[in-house]
């Protein structure tokens, strides 16, 4: 971490292409690993940088833990380590300005700045997961909480009675019923903006683009004063999918219209040239080329909904029964259940709601995790159910068998 | 075959120009159809959302008049209400996330695409992007529990040290804790952690794209880092910046279960943001549907549909500002 | 998508050991094209002005002349890839074997599918094997794919003409875009002579490769045209020379639309240049 610190005197150019990158690197390890060369080095962590820190760190936690009591009487920790980074800063520059010109002293003063700030973003990161399954844990011990309902508990019952049985039941319906509105919609709302690119896209877009600013608690209330006072119907899990749909559909629609994008227009070219229909192309070329992606888009969509609260809140109703039908009667979802839960004032309701916390925040890594898998790789790259399909059809066509790269 | 065209202009008449048509295949029409149904579709929700709103928010809006911006209470059952207050809470908590969250986005930014080693780049970018999609009821329950109660001691020292100089960040009665719960200042600083990696990704996304050629450039003149930072990436990204910020600040209006959370629902205006109580528009939605009906359900629906122009003024505002500018252009926020 | 539309086509099976049906593949022949009167436009921006040229039936004819005189929009005109590009328009036609191929009553896909191409930039299907890639013009078409023995037949005399089979015989299976560049191109003639088409265009179809694979697509050239009509836009002099019976020579001043200056025998427009500008650009002097 230190090292991001060095002034840009001695560091490497910080250049952004990691692709030239690699392939030097590539080049001059196998050239130096043959000829046995020492390697020059050009960056890392300089002696006099980890000096300049330490000392400037040491002695500005000694000036404030002497000072502290007396200078700013705040109490808590907080307080203490915001005046010791605003001293240590001061020292930083003061201790480095005995062997760097200014201009490379306002660079290291930066440095340390741009590397606290990127500290911070992972720290609160790492502090709110930490902090969750901390205070959940004791709830998630006692498998009861997976498998139960807190229908015949109240919300002071034990942890070892109750769970969020009921919760991930809507959870789950609500994000299916969401996902088959969305996908379907997204997905040929983006095929209409990159394939078909009729007369109305441009405002298709711009209403898109929009839908994306809609905030979800005006989203629930749309349906909420829509379907419920308006029309009658009764709080449930499928209304709730409807207002989560408002916020899927224009994530999954941007999200596949820039992947749709990425695939190259010449193969597009390739397959008319060939005399295929645009349809024939788009369902045999040009989506099976996005489809990583696509199936991003739909994972980042159902990220974003899986732990929407407001909506789901205003229409699904909420309630401790267990209900497995999304369209009659209140259901409860995991982030209404966390919500729920906070807001008592009993010890093991809180735990609870972390608990389904816990719950809720694995479900969103485990998507989000799917999605960077599968999206990760450029469009067009061969998932491994490809690979397989490859290697089988290989083998059955191959005259000279055995060769495979 | 070897006939010999002379010169540029055509001794013959230039035909007219051609129409290039086809009777497209049954099922490109079908396709096409499909595609376009889809498309309009998309529009019809959304045109429903403003107009039911709007059709919604009428008889509120008829009643009260211009009051309903004006007036600070919500007495529905009086016949006396209006978003004045939540209007000026919402502004006030997304100041406050805002104070929080650009100079640690940008840092943080600028700490990705330019500072952090190569090994360690693409796992911050997974972080940042991990941390926008933890749910917004996970970040209320961490605030709630762990950083109301960090805050206090900083607002209880900015309010002892600071208000002599700054009166508007005095309590009634400083010595207690309790003062500074549920305030403006903590429901801020909360959802300034939501909207962070939101802020973060789009500013890091414009500063890579800063081109390898001038940073090049400018390295070669020997300039620092932060140098070559200034002169080259700052000022490319420029755009990039501000799009962040209002697309952060948009996300932060919008805020609900963060804000619900925190505050202690209260219809004045705070001018003492550090002082416990004050309320957004979103909030107050999700406090108050369950109770509304009639004019007052109609008064919750304008207050929706005002957050909803604002938020999509400041989304318009910032999408325009990336994409009109040079390195915005292939920037997707 | 929300419905699947694939109702008037014939539905296709990917998997490759389901389809059963016997070769009935049209023998192609080699077609005279002609281009009568083509004018060119995008927008209001005319790019082409009044061209005639006669295409013959299994020759090669490449068009030459410099960057940005209308070359590669004339060889798109000749399969309808032009009207693709958004306020692209045209006057004149386009005859394949006597008929207009832009006759309001055909469409697009009945002519490309008579006439292939082959582009400047190798793009193989990425999600298909070498095999699939070969045969993609049949299937993506959705007309029956020949049984497998057919396939097979099929895949390697398409290979063979496009002087890949030997290097890729042994790993068909693998995705298309796992060959070198070079191979990829003509992994690409394969696939467009897969088809059997009667006209084959290619777009500077060496300008991406080395001199060792421009010299093997060259000799694929040469060993296709009587069985198909080839028509080859280059930049490459020698290549011009090389590779072709006949030569069109395109010009355009700065501004202008392009037309040709000069056509005829391959070796008499090189030899005997009718028009100075001509011989200026054949001997380097100019683009």
């Amino acid at each position: 971490m230190t090292s991001t610190i060095d002034s840009g005197v001695a560091g490497p150019p910080p250049l952004k292409d990691d692709k030239l990158f690699a392939d030097q690197d590539f080049r001059t390890s196998r050239r130096t690993s043959a000829a046995e060369r020492p390697r020059v080095r050009t960056g890392g962590v300089s002696t006099e940088l980890v000096t300049h820190v330490a000392s400037a760190g040491l002695g500005a936690l000694a000036l404030v833990w002497l000072v502290y009591e007396r200078l700013v009487p705040v109490t808590g920790t907080i307080g203490f380590w915001l005046v010791w980074y605003a001293v240590f800063i001061v020292m930083l520059a003061a201790v480095s300005a005995t062997t760097l010109d200014r201009m490379a002293v306002t660079d290291r003063v930066v440095g340390a700045l741009v590397t606290t700030a990127g500290m911070v973003m992972v720290s609160a990161l790492a502090g709110i997961v930490v902090f969750t399954f901390v205070r959940g844990k004791g709830a998630l011990s006692h498998s009861n909480f997976f498998h139960e309902t807190m229908a015949y508990y109240g919300p002071d019952a034990g942890l070892d009675k109750g769970g969020i049985y009921a919760a991930m039941v809507g959870t789950f319906e609500m994000v299916a019923i969401s996902m088959v509105i969305s996908v379907p919609l997204g997905i040929a709302t983006a095929v209409y903006l990159s394939e078909v690119r009729g007369r109305i896209a441009r405002v298709v877009r711009v209403v898109v683009e929009a839908m994306t600013a809609v905030p979800t608690i005006v989203a629930g209330l749309f349906i909420y004063s829509m379907l419920i006072i308006e029309l009658g119907q009764e709080r449930s899990g499928f209304a709730a999918s409807l207002a989560l749909s408002v916020s899927m559909i224009p994530v999954v629609t941007t999200t596949a219209e820039v992947v749709l994008r990425l695939v190259p227009n010449g193969l597009r070219e390739a397959s008319l040239a060939l005399g295929t229909t645009q349809w024939q192309t788009v369902r045999r070329v040009v989506l099976p080329t996005a489809r990583p992606g696509l199936v991003t888009a739909v994972l980042l969509g159902v990220a974003r909904i899986i732990g929407e609260t407001s909506p789901v809140l205003l229409v699904a109703g909420s309630t401790n029964e267990l209900n497995y039908d999304p369209f009659h009667g209140p259901q409860i979802s995991l982030p209404l259940f966390v919500f729920t839960g906070m807001r008592q004032p009993l010890d093991v309701a809180i735990s609870r709601a972390f608990g389904a916390g816990i719950v809720l925040l694995t479900l969103v890594v485990i998507f989000f995790a799917l999605a960077r898998i599968i999206g990760g790789r450029a469009p067009g790259h061969t998932s491994r159910r490809q690979q397989r399909r490859f290697a089988r059809n290989a083998r059955a066509l191959t005259t000279t068998p055995g060769e495979q790269p | 075959m070897s006939t010999l065209t002379e010169g540029p202009p055509a001794p013959v008449p230039v035909r007219d120009r051609r129409v290039i048509k086809s009777r497209p295949t049954t099922s490109d029409r079908t396709f096409v159809a499909a595609a376009r149904s889809a498309a309009v579709s998309t529009l019809v929700i959304m045109g429903l959302i403003g107009v039911f709103l709007a059709i919604g928010a009428w008889p509120a809006i008829k009643q009260q008049g211009f009051s309903f911006v004006t007036e600070s209470q919500w007495l529905p059952e009086a016949g006396t209400f209006g978003i004045s207050s939540l209007l000026w809470g919402t502004i006030l908590v997304g100041l406050f996330a805002l104070i929080v969250a650009v100079p640690v986005s940008f840092g943080a930014a600028l700490f990705i695409s330019e500072y952090a080693p190569r090994s360690i780049k693409k796992a911050l970018v997974t972080i940042v992007d991990l941390m926008a999609a933890v749910p917004a009821v996970i970040y209320a329950i961490w605030a709630l529990f762990f950083l109301q109660e960090r805050l206090l001691s900083v607002a209880q020292w900015l309010s002892v040290h600071l208000s002599g100089l700054l009166p508007f960040l005095s309590v009634e009665v400083p010595d207690s804790p309790s003062s500074y719960t549920s305030s403006a200042f903590i429901a801020g600083v909360a959802v300034g952690f939501v909207v962070m990696p939101t802020m973060t990704s789009v500013m890091r996304e414009v500063f890579s794209q800063a081109p390898t050629g001038e940073r090049e450039g400018a390295i070669a003149l020997g300039a620092t880092r932060w140098g070559m930072i200034r002169s080259v990436v700052i000022p490319f990204g420029r755009a990039g910046i501000i799009g962040g910020i209002m697309l952060g600040l948009g996300r932060a209006l919008g805020e609900t279960i963060v804000v619900f959370a925190i505050i202690s629902p209260m219809f004045e205006f705070t001018t003492h943001p550090l002082e416990s109580g004050t309320n957004t528009i979103a909030a107050h939605i999700a406090i108050r549907y369950s109770e509304s009906s009639g004019v007052a359900l109609s008064g919750l629906l304008g207050a929706g549909l005002i957050l909803f122009l604002f938020t999509l003024v400041i989304n318009t505002f910032a999408g325009v500002v990336v994409s009109r500018s040079r390195s915005g252009a292939a920037t997707e926020i | 998508m929300t419905t699947d539309t694939a109702s008037d086509e014939t539905r296709v099976d990917l998997d490759i050991d389901a389809t059963t049906t016997i070769p009935q593949l049209t023998a192609g022949a080699p077609a005279t094209l002609v281009a009568r009167e083509v004018s060119a436009w995008f927008g209001n921006h005319q790019v082409l002005d009044n061209v005639d040229l006669t295409m013959a039936a299994g020759q090669v004819t490449a068009l030459i002349g410099p960057s940005g005189c209308g070359k590669s929009t004339f060889l798109r005109i000749l399969n309808r890839m032009h009207e693709l590009v958004p306020g692209a328009s045209l006057a004149g036609e386009i005859l394949l074997d006597g008929q207009d191929i832009y006759d309001l009553d055909r469409r697009p896909i009945e002519s490309r599918r008579r006439i292939g191409m082959v582009f400047q930039k190798a793009n193989p299907f990425p999600t298909m094997s070498v095999h699939d890639n070969v045969l993609a013009g049949l299937r993506l078409t959705g007309r029956k794919t020949p049984g497998k023995n057919g396939a097979a037949e099929l895949v390697e005399r398409s290979l063979r003409s496009a002087g890949l089979w030997e290097e890729v015989k042994a790993r068909l299976g693998t995705p298309g875009s796992s060959l070198s560049g070079g191979q990829q191109q003509r992994l690409c003639i394969a696939r467009a002579l897969a088809v059997r088409p009667d006209v084959l265009l290619m777009d500077e179809p060496c300008s991406a490769l080395d001199p060792t694979s421009t010299r093997r697509v060259e000799e694929t050239i040469r060993s296709i045209a009587g069985e198909v009509t080839v028509v080859i836009v280059t930049h490459n002099m020698q290549q011009a020379q090389r590779v072709s019976d006949n030569c069109a020579f395109f010009l355009a001043a700065e501004g202008q639309p392009g037309y040709i200056v000069e056509q005829g025998p391959t070796g008499e427009l090189f030899e005997n240049p009718r028009d100075e500008r001509t011989s200026d650009y054949v001997n380097g002097r100019f683009g």
